[in-house]
């Protein structure tokens, strides 16, 4: 042994990995990881491929709850998550950050769309709502994704579910910030009559509108979820303001008053105020009502904007511009009314340790003419219906105490989720939340300790059907992302009510899932049955397998054929083989092709399915989930 | 045998080499070897080479008969010339297109049966006349394509996968190649890329004949527990007698070699080669205690592996003919076919 070997030895060493604990390849599963529901997407991205679209529609159903909204509108922090982003790179420029091109992962979100376009009916699915109740009364306040996921979960228990909400019909932020040509009416009335149908009392417009939660509580109900989301826009406090007010509105006011019709006409020069999704639905809406020019401006450099980059995209895609490093100085009055929107532009002069840019006022001012301000700066909660005297304590942001794990306040029984629990997030954090408070609802009036929390289920199976032969489509497929067709933009940037993206049509999903690598299909080694031939490590096209002497992580991750930089991809780590060696694979580029399992001769490998069930209140809500599960 | 072909796609930051390919440039199609097979090693050590050399895969011609073993150039240099030509022939194959071209860098690969037995005339012959080339035998001991007989490469001692006893004495074409005058003789083992990839770049760079044993597990028909080719008895009997650094031209020597431990040999094409003994005894320019080497060691059942022997002087048949510098495709009609008068002036010389 040479003297380098001795000294990588005394660093320190490796241990095993343990594929028995469910987190190991729940993690290798990066889109499903990613997903705040676990939705295990690469199996229902199989059953799409398979056209079995009701079948993939109801592993979404029960996991995510929403699939034809969220196929549309999901921030999916899955693809950004997804591995076939980090091994294929597109020709097109990111609209976020134009110095660099788009990743390519697999269209997700659109694919998951499919599955709801064309599930057909799925009545016969749904789950049984006992008609004797248990006896216990549940409030749910806010009529939003958060309350409706609770509701789901909780009614096929025999529970009795009373949804609050202040709008004449249930959806929340889904319906009241989400503009139609983005998300379809009849799509969300869908979705949600689904869950209202249930059986749950609703009351909503004026009966739902809660001023008081002493007063819900007093009704005497078993338990309380508040789901209101935050449903505050921020204000901009400079010169003008007050002046300029009726033509200067909210953001999400803006969108709700353009939701149910209140709003119907917009000035021909409009100015957005913000760089968030927010602003993005704003300036479309706005070109939609017929404004001739909309401007989008930031205070930030266009490539830190909050808003997604496809959300960026489509706004630059229909012609808008947007103003990086403007902030906004003073409304220009003339004549008593709004003639325009002074700025001051920035200059980037660093970057903090964070790597966020540092902006210094540049002292040149610019004036952006306009008839109308959309002001899309950010949301924040408000509680002024919660007293403060009820035991439900606040903390020093003013905002509940609310439990990470168990989604309770300190007042026993009142739970929090969605942006009510602890501020602006998305619709599918939302539905986790909700599935989480309703475990813990159920827990909460059954006695249970709310802290032990049901564990996931999860299996690990052989693919193996011939010698060469996988149960999955293990051909890597070079093809780049299949681009959803859009309508036309002439007649859609005109239309208020015209669904832009017009989604992938069953040739198009057929495409597009062969582009998903399986990354639910894992490569499982069985150390005593490898001889070391490296034939697998000789035909691994992303050079991820390794045979080699152990040494500490980091020095293991550094010594690999191709180091192993992306320290949020784990090493899957062998036990000590016949020469001493261990195999190490960096799980970052893996392609599950399963060519090491074909060209193993002992069957050290195998690629073994992986199903991981994220735990849920009602076991009638996981029937499609649970068949997975031995 | 794969139904799918190895995928294109490739990990993000594979290092490139100084044309700017990475190694999956120098992969060739899907093997058809079974799964596991040590030919597939060699195959990858032969493109691990190739790439860490920055070889130009068109300046390469990749030469094999007939076997297994032989299969294996449509596996490696996909951008290659190759001739995979009759069995035992590679060397005849490999000598004319050396004489015709001289300036390519010429891969022979052979196997024990297409070496040692129907080759083995022309094996001897290629040798004997210092050809330049690197000639690989993939050595698994026994015909794998028509399941399994001993070849001629098999120890006396390792019976066969039935149990048969093999009745005949080894042939080992180290000790040949040495006997015949071969000025570069080396043994690796195909599950020793650490040992293996090094001695086929010293190997291409040597000028004139190098000779490359590589025993390499036919895991289907010879790599049961009382085989002496399997993964487990090379394991468990590699003597290397040396671990050899290849320095690229371009490189600078940073091993202190003067200890008396490690020794530098500067190749033709200005890379050098450290040797770094293990076994005190041997001295790889010594031709006597190369064979003494590997003799003594297969009396204790174990392989002598590494660079056995090497002799940087030798010069190679274009040097001994004394061909002309260029390679025929190069020169001008006028010198390739000098014409009729010059005909008759040879014709009359030897009349």
């Amino acid at each position: 042994m040479q003297a380098s070997e001795i000294a990588a030895r005394a660093r320190g060493r490796m241990a095993p990995t343990d594929i028995n604990n469910p987190k190991y390849f729940h993690k290798v599963v990066d889109c499903q990881w990613a997903c705040p529901t676990h939705t295990p997407v690469p199996e229902y991205i199989r059953l799409i491929a398979q056209g079995r679209y009701a079948a993939a529609y109801m592993l979404n159903w029960e996991s995510n709850v929403f699939p034809g909204i969220l196929g549309r509108v999901c921030d999916r922090p899955c693809e950004p998550a997804c591995r076939r982003g980090r091994i294929q790179t597109s020709t097109e420029v990111n609209a976020k950050d134009p110095s660099k091109l788009n990743a390519e992962p697999v269209a997700i979100c659109r694919l998951k769309r499919v599955a709801a376009d064309n599930k057909g009916d799925i009545g016969a699915f749904m789950p049984d709502i006992p008609a004797t109740k248990n006896g216990k009364r549940i409030a749910l306040l806010g009529g939003g994704p958060a309350s409706l996921t609770v509701v789901r979960d909780l009614m096929p228990l025999g529970y009795t579910c009373v949804l609050y909400e202040k709008d004449p019909k249930g959806g929340g932020l889904m319906r009241t910030n989400i503009p139609s040509f983005r998300l379809p009416e009849a799509v969300l009335d869908e979705e949600v009559e689904r869950i209202t149908d249930f059986g749950v009392e609703t009351r909503f417009g004026k009966a739902g509108m809660v001023t008081s939660l002493k007063a819900i509580v007093d009704e005497g109900y078993d338990a309380v979820f508040v789901g209101t989301g935050a449903p505050k826009g921020k204000d901009l406090e400079i010169p003008g303001r007050k002046e300029a007010d009726k033509n200067i509105h909210i953001g999400i006011d803006f969108l709700t008053s353009v939701a149910f019709g209140h709003i119907k006409t917009i000035g021909k020069r409009v100015v957005v105020i913000g760089g968030g999704n927010t602003a993005m639905d704003c300036c479309r809406t706005a070109l939609r009502m017929g404004a001739e020019a909309v401007t989008v401006t930031v205070r930030s450099p266009r490539k830190v904007m909050k808003a997604s980059d496809w959300e960026i995209g489509d706004a630059v895609y229909e012609g808008i511009p947007i103003l990086e490093n403007h902030a906004p100085k003073a409304f220009v009055i003339k004549g008593g009314k709004l003639a325009g929107v002074t700025f001051e532009k920035m200059t980037l002069t660093g970057t903090d340790a964070k790597g966020r840019p540092q902006l210094a006022p540049s002292g040149e001012l610019v004036t952006v003419d306009c008839d109308d301000v959309l002001m899309a700066i950010g949301q924040d909660n408000a509680f002024p219906w919660i007293e403060r005297d009820i035991g439900l304590e606040f903390n020093e942001w003013n905002m509940p105490k609310v439990d990470r794990t168990t989604m309770m306040s300190t007042r026993p029984g009142v739970f929090f989720g969605g942006d009510a629990a602890w501020g602006p997030e998305n619709i599918i954090w939302a539905v986790a939340h909700g599935h989480q408070a309703a475990i813990s609802i159920d827990s909460f009036l059954h006695g249970r300790p709310l802290t032990d929390r049901p564990a996931p289920g999860a299996t690990l199976i052989s693919q193996k059907m011939g010698i060469h032969e996988w149960s999955y489509s293990n051909d890597y497929d070079a093809a780049g992302r299949v681009k959803v067709p859009h309508a036309d933009l002439k007649s859609s940037i005109r239309n208020l009510r015209m669904e832009v993206e017009l989604g992938y049509d069953d040739k198009l999903a057929a495409k597009e899932v062969e582009r998903c690598l399986n990354c639910d299909v894992q490569t499982v080694f069985t150390a005593n049955l490898c001889i070391e031939c490296d034939a697998c490590m000789d035909i691994c096209p992303v050079d991820c397998i390794n045979f080699i002497d152990n040494d500490d992580e980091k020095g293991l991750r550094k010594s690999l054929r191709v180091p192993a930089v992306n320290a949020s991809q784990d090493l899957y780590i062998s036990s000590d083989l016949k020469t001493g060696r261990i195999m190490a694979k960096d799980e970052d580029v893996c392609l599950h092709c399963g060519l090491c399992a074909e060209r193993c001769p002992t069957g050290a490998w195998d690629m073994q399915k992986y199903f991981y069930v994220e735990p849920q209140a009602a076991k009638a809500c996981l029937t499609h989930h649970n068949a997975y599960i031995r | 045998m794969s139904y799918i072909s190895k995928p294109i796609a490739h990990h993000p930051a594979l290092p490139k080499n100084a044309l700017g390919l990475t190694h999956r440039e120098y992969e060739g199609s899907m093997s058809t070897l079974c799964a596991g097979c040590g030919h597939d090693s060699i195959t990858a050590a032969i493109i691990e080479a190739c790439f860490e050399m920055d070889l130009p895969a068109h300046r390469i011609a990749k030469i094999s008969g007939i076997g297994c073993s032989s299969k294996t150039p449509t596996y490696f240099l996909g951008r290659s010339h190759g001739f995979n030509s009759v069995h035992g022939r590679m060397p005849s194959v490999t000598t004319g297109a050396n004489m015709a071209n001289r300036d390519l860098v010429y891969i022979g690969i052979s196997g024990d049966g297409d070496t040692a037995s129907i080759g083995l005339g022309q094996f001897c012959h290629a040798v004997r006349r210092k050809l330049n080339m690197t000639y690989i035998v993939m050595n698994n001991g026994c015909y794998g394509l028509t399941k399994g007989q001993f070849s001629a490469t098999n120890d006396k001692s390792s019976p066969s996968k039935k149990g048969e006893a093999n009745p005949f004495e080894a042939i080992d074409l180290c000790q040949m190649a040495i006997q015949l005058g071969a000025g570069f003789v080396a043994r690796s083992f195909s599950g020793d890329k650490r040992q293996l990839i090094p001695l086929i770049k010293a190997a291409i760079s040597y000028k004139g004949f190098a000779f490359l044993d590589v025993i390499s597990p036919c895991v289907t028909f010879n790599n049961h527990a009382q085989a002496t080719k399997s993964f487990e008895y090379v394991r468990a009997h590699n003597q290397a007698i040396g671990r050899l650094d290849y320095v690229e031209p371009k490189e600078e020597i940073t091993v202190d070699y003067a200890s008396g431990e490690s020794k530098a040999v500067t190749m033709h094409d200005g890379s050098h080669l450290i040797l770094h003994k293990l076994d005190k005894g041997h001295d790889p320019r010594d031709s006597n205690a190369a064979i003494q080497t590997i003799r003594e060691n297969a009396a204790k059942g174990e392989v002598a592996t590494g660079l056995l022997y090497i002799n940087e002087a030798q010069q190679d048949l274009h040097d001994v003919l004394a061909t002309d510098d260029r390679p025929l495709n190069v020169l001008p009609m006028s010198e390739l076919c000098p014409g009729s008068k010059a005909l008759e002036g040879i014709n009359a010389r030897l009349r």
